[in-house]
């Protein structure tokens, strides 16, 4: 089973919408379950738009070959998450990758295969909004690693919930799990005043968990903090206990936990 | 259109015709023969087509859910307030179309016309298109690899009959990829006037855009500004503005000097806007005293400034 063989769960994050949290969905999950001891790797499949290395502050940082494929990059002393990203394979950060379906999908396989993960408590796979190339090809190649399952982010507005309903019949049509939806910029409580203010609407995604019959994994508010530590590639789980999203963002790695254990 | 093969390798690629998804493809030795890889022949089909179009804009940014289909939607509804021109507004986001709804269109279907794809409209001068139209099911995915993705595209701009157009806006999916590839090469003949790119005001959206402006400089496509959209937001109760996507970086404006880019405005966060789309309005006409609404006025006045100019410039010219 190669690469893979000791990796036990493996997870995608996957929305059909842009911008509703994926990619902090992904990263604060690797985050809160390191801070219970797991050990947990990162690939992320946006080949167009990556934006994990930046959000873990990594994003200068280079990977390297060894006898057995790519060494990831990892992003603490003690190695316990670690990251493959195509942002590791650019000259320069600004390069546009404009890579038509069939060569996205040859890189996407050799993630999938070359990276030597080492033992892994999770494998968090981050991809780009849709259903398309990168969405089929790695669901294919992860086939024969039996993924644990698929957790899908959606904002509460009808336009971000009515894409995530297809992501939900590409889950079907593949076989993937679906271990449950998250509702994320779900409410803004101002700093001032305390008024909470529903920017993106509210409920949409714990309504489209209901009528589809899936877990609904929780709300998370829209959070200022949780936006200016993903800018600055801080732990937010450790730094920012006291914060709107965090009681949130622990709730969904601790449900991730129970179901696994 | 014949049915393309789920893992087609592209007609320009070296596999063309010899890959394992290539057996059984109607189009095999026309692929294996080379024949295929020149430049396809319905570039100049929609060269002809688009004789008809004036305008044409890209909306584009390499960040997804950054506001590119509700910019494209509310340029669209802006511009049709001239009712002595004709708009047309094409979807060109294949599996997330989010264009239908926005205009209060969901559920409608595409008819077919003796000439083609009629669109659908709006008003009498505002037709819309999108693969939205052409699910049966709000549950339908659009599960497709790129060069059916590719097809769709093709049969969008040759096969609507879009009619006599003042302005085309295209909405297009985040990322450099296949949809963009193949928008930008169909109307390489047909020639497109620029694009409109659209970005938050934070690093992690920013560092896209800057992609997104290399493709742009890459196939050389006119950038006709920048857009950043949620920047700021205004507590309806206490009038306090927080940065719920802060500049960290110096924002667009920054960004915009740096690279050399026109910035053209920038717009509020307003829940009211997120209202107007989910329920299919126009923002600009449902919440007509709002700040957000006099910079999304401003902005497509600038558009509108931008090709006053550049026309008069080639009139000068001839
Ligand atoms: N709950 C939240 N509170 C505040 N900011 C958030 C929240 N969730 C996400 N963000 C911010 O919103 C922006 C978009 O999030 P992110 O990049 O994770 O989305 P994505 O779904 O991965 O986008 P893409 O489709 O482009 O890959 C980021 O700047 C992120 O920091
Ligand atoms: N200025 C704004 N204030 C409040 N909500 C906004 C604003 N701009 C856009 N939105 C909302 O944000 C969401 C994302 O916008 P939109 O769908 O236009 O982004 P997009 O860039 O087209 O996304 P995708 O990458 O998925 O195509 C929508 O629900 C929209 O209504
Ligand atoms: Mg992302
Ligand atoms: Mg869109
Ligand atoms: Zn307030």
């Amino acid at each position: 089973r190669g690469n893979l063989a000791r990796v036990q769960h493996i997870l995608l994050v996957l929305s059909g919408k842009g911008g509703v949290g994926k990619s902090t969905i992904s990263t604060e999950l690797a985050l809160a379950l390191r801070h219970t001891g797991k050990k947990v790797g990162i690939l992320d499949v946006d080949l167009c738009g990556p934006s994990i290395p930046r959000m873990l502050k990594v994003q200068d940082r280079d990977v390297h070959q060894c006898d057995s494929g790519w060494v990831p990059v990892f992003v603490d002393q003690d190695k316990s998450i670690s990251l493959m990203s195509i942002g590791f394979l650019l000259e320069k950060p600004d390069d546009a990758v404009v890579w038509r379906g069939p060569k996205k999908n040859a890189l996407i396989k050799q993630f999938i295969s070359d990276v030597a993960w080492g033992e892994l408590d999770f494998l968090i796979v981050d991809t780009p909004p849709g259903t398309s190339d990168e969405h089929i090809s790695t669901v294919e190649a992860l086939r024969p690693y039996k993924p644990f399952g698929a957790v899908l982010v959606t904002t509460p507005q009808a336009v971000s919930v009515g894409d995530v309903r297809r992501e939900l019949t590409f889950c079907k049509k593949t076989g993937l799990r679906v271990l449950g939806i998250i509702e994320n910029m779900s409410g803004f409580v101002c700093p001032h005043c305390l008024e909470c203010t529903n920017i993106f609407s509210k409920g949409g995604g714990e309504e489209l968990a209901k009528h589809s019959g899936v877990p609904f994994l929780g709300c998370v508010p829209l959070d200022p903090q949780l936006t200016q530590s993903l800018e600055e590639g801080r732990d937010f789980i450790q730094e920012f206990p006291k914060s709107s999203a965090f009681p949130a963002l622990a709730s969904i790695a601790q449900q991730i936990l129970d179901g696994t254990s | 259109m014949a049915e393309v093969p789920g893992d087609c390798p592209g007609t320009s690629s070296a596999q063309a015709g010899s890959a394992t998804a290539c057996q059984g493809c109607p189009n095999q030795r026309l692929c294996a023969s080379g024949a295929a890889a020149g430049p396809d022949p319905a570039i100049e089909e929609i060269k002809e087509k688009m004789k008809s179009v004036k305008h044409k804009i890209l909306v584009l940014s390499g960040k997804g859910g950054v506001g590119k289909s509700t910019f494209s939607a509310h340029l669209a509804h802006g511009l049709a307030e001239d009712e002595t021109k004709q708009i047309a507004l094409l979807d060109v986001d294949i599996c997330g179309p989010s264009i239908p709804k926005m205009m209060g269109l969901e559920g409608e279907q595409v008819h077919q016309s003796g000439s083609g794809w009629s669109p659908v409209y709006v008003e009498d001068n505002l037709g819309v298109m999108s693969v939205g139209f052409l699910l049966s099911s709000p549950d339908d995915a659009v599960i497709w690899r790129g060069p059916k993705k590719n097809g769709m595209i093709k049969q969008f701009l040759r096969d609507v009959d879009w009619g006599e157009i003042d302005y085309l806006i295209v909405d297009t999916p985040p990322g450099t990829s296949d949809e963009h590839l193949s928008i930008v090469q169909y109307l390489s003949a047909a020639h497109i006037d620029g694009a409109v790119i659209i970005t938050t005001p934070q690093e992690v959206s920013l560092q896209d855009v800057r992609k997104e402006i290399s493709f742009c400089h890459k196939v050389k496509l006119p950038i006709i500004g920048v857009v950043e959209n949620m920047s700021g937001f205004i507590c309806p109760k206490c009038k306090n503005e927080s940065q719920i996507f802060p500049p960290t970086t110096g924002g667009a404006e920054k960004m915009c000097q740096n690279l050399n880019v026109p910035l053209l405005g920038k717009v509020p966060l307003d829940p009211q806007i997120g209202k107007s789309c989910d329920k299919g309005q126009s923002f600009l006409s449902e919440v007509p005293n709002s700040p957000a609404t006099a910079s999304y006025r401003n902005i497509i006045q600038r558009i509108q400034d931008y090709f006053g100019l550049h026309h008069s410039q080639e009139e000068k010219i001839i």
